[in-house]
């Protein structure tokens, strides 16, 4: 047994459920085998760790915040959505099962001390605020930031 | 097994799918002594391949494993 256990870091750049989902799994298991881990979520991947308000100032940042709008509970998977349907019924499908939701999946990472990272670039383009993201986010940062903890140790794209 | 053993905690993850068996194996454990073993029983046939990876990769011990009908029991010892 190493004495020091290599990290693990991911990237989350999608919002969608199933691939948010993918990533607080592995994220929580990692933790639980005692892992030092990092989630770094940049573009679409903002919106698992969105409060869920309306976002931007511009014209055009406020139009991305309302058809984009973030929040854990409100994205819908890659496939099969039909415009909220598939969320509805993923979630009670997997909620018929036992399967942990999403938010719950996201806190137990917290507790777990997953460290969740915020992409400051993807904030800019997009105009979302450090406001708009949840208190527990551990900071915003850039890639440079990223890449120095993912090259400790074994990294994950999602 | 031979040897008659006592668990310092017993654990029920029945129900429960991946990953919280592991999730919640990995609390408990932080609660028992060095040396203090965990029966645990659960639901989720993963935990067949899980548990062992679980324990491989975080040095802690699984003495044994069993499967009647849908629930499978296992003892895991805490090495460090």
């Amino acid at each position: 047994m190493s004495e020091e256990l290599e990290k693990c870091s991911m990237v989350i750049c999608s919002g969608d459920m199933d691939k948010v989902m993918a990533g607080f799994i592995i994220a929580t298991t990692a933790a639980s085998m005692g892992r030092d881990t990092t989630m770094f979520f940049t573009f679409w991947g903002l919106k698992a760790i969105q409060k869920g308000n309306l976002t931007g100032s511009s014209f055009f940042e406020r139009m991305l915040g309302l058809m984009n709008r973030g929040g854990i509970d409100r994205i819908g998977p890659s496939r099969l959505n039909f415009g909220g349907m598939g969320r509805w019924l993923f979630k009670k499908m997997m909620r018929d099962k036992g399967v942990t939701s999403l938010p719950e999946l996201r806190q137990t990472a917290l507790d777990l001390g997953v460290k969740l990272l915020a992409c400051q670039m993807s904030m800019d383009v997009m105009g979302v605020k450090r406001e708009d993201l949840i208190d527990e986010v551990a900071d915003v940062v850039g890639a440079a930031t990223y890449c120095n903890l993912a090259l400790q140790g074994k990294t994950m794209f999602i | 097994m031979s040897e008659n053993v006592t668990p310092a905690m017993v654990l029920d993850l029945k129900g429960l799918l991946c990953p919280m068996p592991v999730v919640k194996l990995a609390g408990a454990i932080k609660k028992v002594d060095v040396g203090a073993i965990i029966e645990a029983t659960a639901t989720d046939p993963g935990v067949m391949a899980d548990i062992p990876a679980w324990a491989k990769s975080t040095g802690n011990e699984l003495i044994k494993m069993e499967r009647e009908g849908k629930v499978i029991t296992f003892w895991v010892k805490r090495i460090k």
